[in-house]
């Protein structure tokens, strides 16, 4: 019997190695799970039942933002209701190639665009830790499949927190990679130059091995680069030598519950415990202009990545009365939800003539100046931590009526995916029973750093990542 | 009062690129609709663009030529615009840093030349080819549908922009030749107006004589030929002219000619002032030639057209070698002996006329031909031409037919002829000379066509004196 709660990727490795058991009877077991627990977390979109054909290693869900040949791919959207990619994403054909089986597809905010994942056109998702609170988002469908057993790990696609923040809401550890380290081919593009794939599972050595598997340049996506050094497993249980810093204001921002503060206070004197130098740095107009920064970027670049929904070629079309315009304007009006709608309407706004220098051409500007405040931190140390999220898991419909408050969800995880850094999340401990997520960011391609860090912490925090409702 | 026509050109050249610009889709437009696709030029979503080496070679080659700056950084940028042909919802080109900069080129002119600046040269990829069915002349308006073919996204193009530099519709008119010979001769497109590989648009104003400022301009487009787009230019000058003398004012508005049906009077359309919400493309990293590459291209550079018709005014005239160079002769010209006006003329009209590729000839046996031009047979010399091109073609065998000089032989079939014709003969001695022409024609069908024009000529003239 597989305990598919409790398996990681690494103890399924172990088993499919020494022949216990099969790829179909893994890829089998967590679609049971699922089976059993979908209808109420509604994690999945679709499963994949083939019998993990073809499949030597442990199964894998992928967000519904990547593309998979012949699978439905929606990204959470009713425009791509019954749209079937004709070819795989560049990260499914790692995966792919690695031996690892599809289970499924998982549900997200629609174009990525959420805090969430209520923002889905197919329902929200709910968290397996309190199915009356979300998941975060926009990746909610992948951290809650993990979290509930429904999948041993998951990709999920991050930009501006969309990994991060619901690993952290629902207690597994998320990586968001170095902007440009994983391909973003095939990948339903929602803001270019912040959307990075990235990793999610119970342990930090497992997200590094499904990092590992992705990771690398694409000639298919000319924003990646050569890995500067491969992707290592992490062995070390200390931290000597590490120097951490603690931005001021992304440890004292307004909106950080006390629970929240008081988990990654703890979490930061266990590091001193293991030898990590401690000290407290300042990235002042990172934290104060990152939030507005990214939402005049972000929703630019959605405008034009979303203008390619038109009705011509694929996806919904409707067709009232009148010439391609008229269709344009249903097939739009009937497909997008608010929240496309909305950045949809921002970003439009931001890069029109006579707005552009005061809107778009601005941000570009202060997101120079984040990169240059991240990268005088990273002189005195080699890793900046923080909660990931303000607050543990929200309720459902808490913050719908109110996207400022939603945006807000992501404040502390934007300011570094602005300067293209690498961010891994990992939970540090509960508050009102609920997961609290820290954050630990790091200079461009130092994942390796991440990782070791994130186990030495992870082993001395001893977090139970099963839900407690489901122990 | 003295009108001064003011004249830019917007010029876009196909690249003839193996594959299309940001994806690996063979560069074909005469297949099947819809057949020459991949999810990148077709906008499936997460499909991403990889800009084309060899294009970007090219444009910087094109660039050199035309005499430009070669940007050490140039970036691609989203124009957005929503339409059935542009599949992304934006076309990939360049914007504010383009691959090639400030350019010029010396257009030659019978009075000396034209400095021509060139704004920029930038890189981007063609639209769709779209085809609205039911409609009046297969526009949109009125269309009960419209088909897109795909073959055409994403296929490479370079748009050229001058300065409002020329003066006159024959200034444009031979820029534009000059241009055409410039890309063909590099090898990056068959700039072919037929079959739209080179299509422009014109941009016309007027102002008096002496002003300095510019007014309002026009803009003409879709014009599929060079001869009607000199046409379509002399007739907005008319116009801009007539209006500014009648005290009216010319409004800033787009003239669209139907390429199908060269008198239909155009189109117009006012100018919208369009918001294309231009932003540096996030898919794709600045393109930075290396200086290596740069050097290396100008060193390959072969001498422009414009120099060359420079250097060849010298022989045959201004005329002539610009005639010779934009029809793509000169080369032959400079490898073909003899009387050098003569060379021309029979490159630019007999041979041109027979057809014959002038990369195919022997310029020394076809110089011996042309040598002997006045020696052989109308029918000889003609027989000689179209063989020119032929693989080891000699003179000799159409030499060695000699023509009737010999005047004893002559003067009996010419004798013969005036007698026949005493009615013609006589409207000539009344003043008739235009019926000289008669006499040479029927002498010539008497000897079969192997009489000697000018000795005819000459003994007609005599004769039909006294």
């Amino acid at each position: 019997m597989i305990d598919t709660l409790r398996l990681t990727a690494e103890e399924a490795t172990s088993l499919l190695e020494r022949g216990e058991v099969s790829p179909a009877e893994l890829h089998r077991a967590y679609l049971d799970a699922a089976a059993e627990r979908n209808e109420e977390l509604n994690v999945y979109l679709c499963t994949v039942d083939d019998g993990a054909e073809g499949a030597s290693g442990v199964p894998v869900a992928f967000k519904d933002i990547i593309s998979t040949e012949g699978i439905e791919t929606t990204a959470g959207s009713r425009i791509l209701a019954g749209y079937r990619p004709v070819f795989d994403a560049t990260v499914a054909t790692r995966c792919k190639d690695a031996g690892l089986s599809l289970l499924g597809k998982t549900n997200m905010d629609e174009f990525a665009m959420g805090s969430s994942t209520e923002n889905s056109a197919f329902g929200p998702t709910r968290n397996p830790w309190d199915p009356t609170r979300v998941p975060g988002g926009s990746s909610g469908g992948s951290t809650a499949a993990v979290a509930a057993g429904l999948a041993p790990w998951a990709l999920g696609s991050d930009t501006g927190g969309s990994i991060k923040q619901p690993a952290a809401l629902c207690g597994v550890v998320g990586l968001r990679p170095t902007y440009g380290t994983v391909s973003r081919y095939g990948i339903v593009a929602f803001a270019s130059s912040l959307d990075q794939v990235g990793p999610i599972a119970k342990t930090v050595r497992d997200c590094a091995r499904l990092h590992q598997v992705i990771a690398g340049r694409d000639p298919c996506d000319s924003t990646t680069v050569e890995l500067p050094e491969p992707v290592e497993l992490p062995e070390a249980e200390d931290l000597k030598g590490l120097r951490i810093g603690v931005p001021r204001e992304l440890n004292e921002a307004e909106g950080i519950e006390a629970g929240v503060a008081e988990q990654v206070a703890r979490a930061l004197d266990l590091a001193r415990d293991l030898g990590a130098e401690i000290g407290e740095c300042s990235l002042p107009r990172s934290v104060e202009f990152g939030l507005p920064c990214y939402y005049l970027i972000a929703p630019s670049e959605a405008s034009s990545n979303l203008a390619r929904y038109d009705g011509v070629r694929y996806g919904l079309r409707s067709t009232p009365d009148g010439d391609v315009r008229a269709m344009y304007d249903r097939t739009r009006h009937d497909g997008f939800g608010d929240e496309p709608k909305r950045r949809i309407m921002l970003g439009t706004y931001a890069l029109s003539a006579g707005y552009y220098e005061a809107f778009y051409g601005q941000a570009q500007k202060v997101r120079t100046v984040i990169r240059d405040e991240h990268a005088a931190a990273f002189e005195q140390f080699d890793v900046l931590a923080s909660p990931t999220s303000p607050t543990v898991a929200f309720e459902l419909g808490a913050r719908t009526a109110n996207p400022l408050a939603m945006y807000a969800a992501d404040l502390l995880t934007i300011p570094s995916n602005l300067a293209g850094l690498p961010g891994l999340s990992i939970p540090c401990g509960l508050s009102e029973g609920l997961p609290v997520g820290l954050q630990l960011i790091g200079r461009q391609f130092s994942e390796n750093l991440l990782f070791r860090a994130g186990h030495a912490l992870e082993r001395a925090l001893a977090f139970d990542f099963v839900p407690e409702r489901l122990r | 009062m003295t009108w001064e026509p003011v004249i830019g050109l917007e010029i876009h050249v196909h690249l003839k690129t193996r594959t299309k610009m940001f994806c690996r889709c063979p560069v074909a437009y005469f297949e099947p609709p819809n057949t020459q696709t991949c999810p990148v030029c077709l906008a499936l979503p997460g499909s991403l663009p990889v800009p084309n080496r060899k294009a970007v070679e090219w444009t910087v080659l094109l660039g050199l030529a035309l005499g430009c700056e070669i940007a050490a950084h140039a970036v691609f940028h989203r124009k957005n615009y929503f339409y059935p042909d542009n599949p992304k919802g934006y076309q990939i080109s360049q914007y504010d840093e383009p691959l090639c900069v400030t350019g010029s080129v010396p257009l030659p002119g019978p009075d000396g030349d034209i400095e021509v600046g060139i704004v920029r040269a930038h890189l981007e990829e063609d639209a769709a080819k779209t085809v609205h069915v039911g409609g009046a002349e297969g526009r949109i308006h009125g269309a009960e549908s419209s088909l897109v073919d795909f073959n055409r996204a994403g296929t490479p193009l370079v748009e050229i922009v001058t300065a409002p530099d020329l003066r006159s519709s024959e200034d444009a008119k031979r820029f534009l030749q000059l241009l055409r010979q410039t890309v063909v001769e590099l090898g990056i497109s068959d700039a072919e107006m037929e079959k739209g590989s080179l299509r422009f648009d014109v941009n016309v104003s007027v102002r008096e004589a002496g002003e300095t400022g510019f007014r309002t301009r026009t803009e003409l487009k879709n014009m599929n030929s060079f001869n009607f787009a000199a046409k379509g230019i002399e007739r907005e000058i008319r116009r801009q002219i007539e209006i500014y003398e009648s005290g009216g004012e010319v409004e800033q508005e787009t003239l669209h000619f139907d390429p199908g049906n060269e008198s239909a009077p155009p189109l117009r359309s006012k100018e919208e002032a369009q918001d294309y919400r231009y932003f540096a493309e996030p898919d794709l990293v600045p393109v930075e030639p290396e200086r290596e590459l740069v050097e290396r291209l100008r060193g390959e550079l072969p001498e422009p057209p414009w120099a060359r018709i420079r250097r060849l005014e010298a022989e045959v005239g201004f005329a002539l070698a610009e005639e010779l160079v934009t029809a793509g002769r000169d080369e032959l010209y400079s490898r073909t002996p003899g009387e050098r006006e003569a060379v021309a003329n029979v490159l630019m009209n007999e041979l041109a006329a027979a057809g014959v590729d002038p990369a195919a000839v022997n310029g020394e046996e076809l110089g011996k031909v042309i040598a002997q031009r006045t020696e052989i047979p109308q029918a000889a010399f003609a027989e000689a031409l179209a063989a020119s091109g032929s693989e080891g073609f000699s003179a000799e065998t159409y030499l060695a037919e000699t023509t009737i000089a010999d005047v004893s032989e002559l003067d009996p079939v010419i004798d013969r002829i005036l007698s026949e014709n005493e009615q013609q003969v006589e409207a000539y001695r009344g003043g008739k000379e235009g019926l000289l022409g008669y006499f040479v024609g029927q002498v010539m069908k008497e000897t079969g066509g192997k009489a000697n024009p000018q000795v005819v000529n000459e003994r007609l003239r005599e004769k039909l004196k006294a």
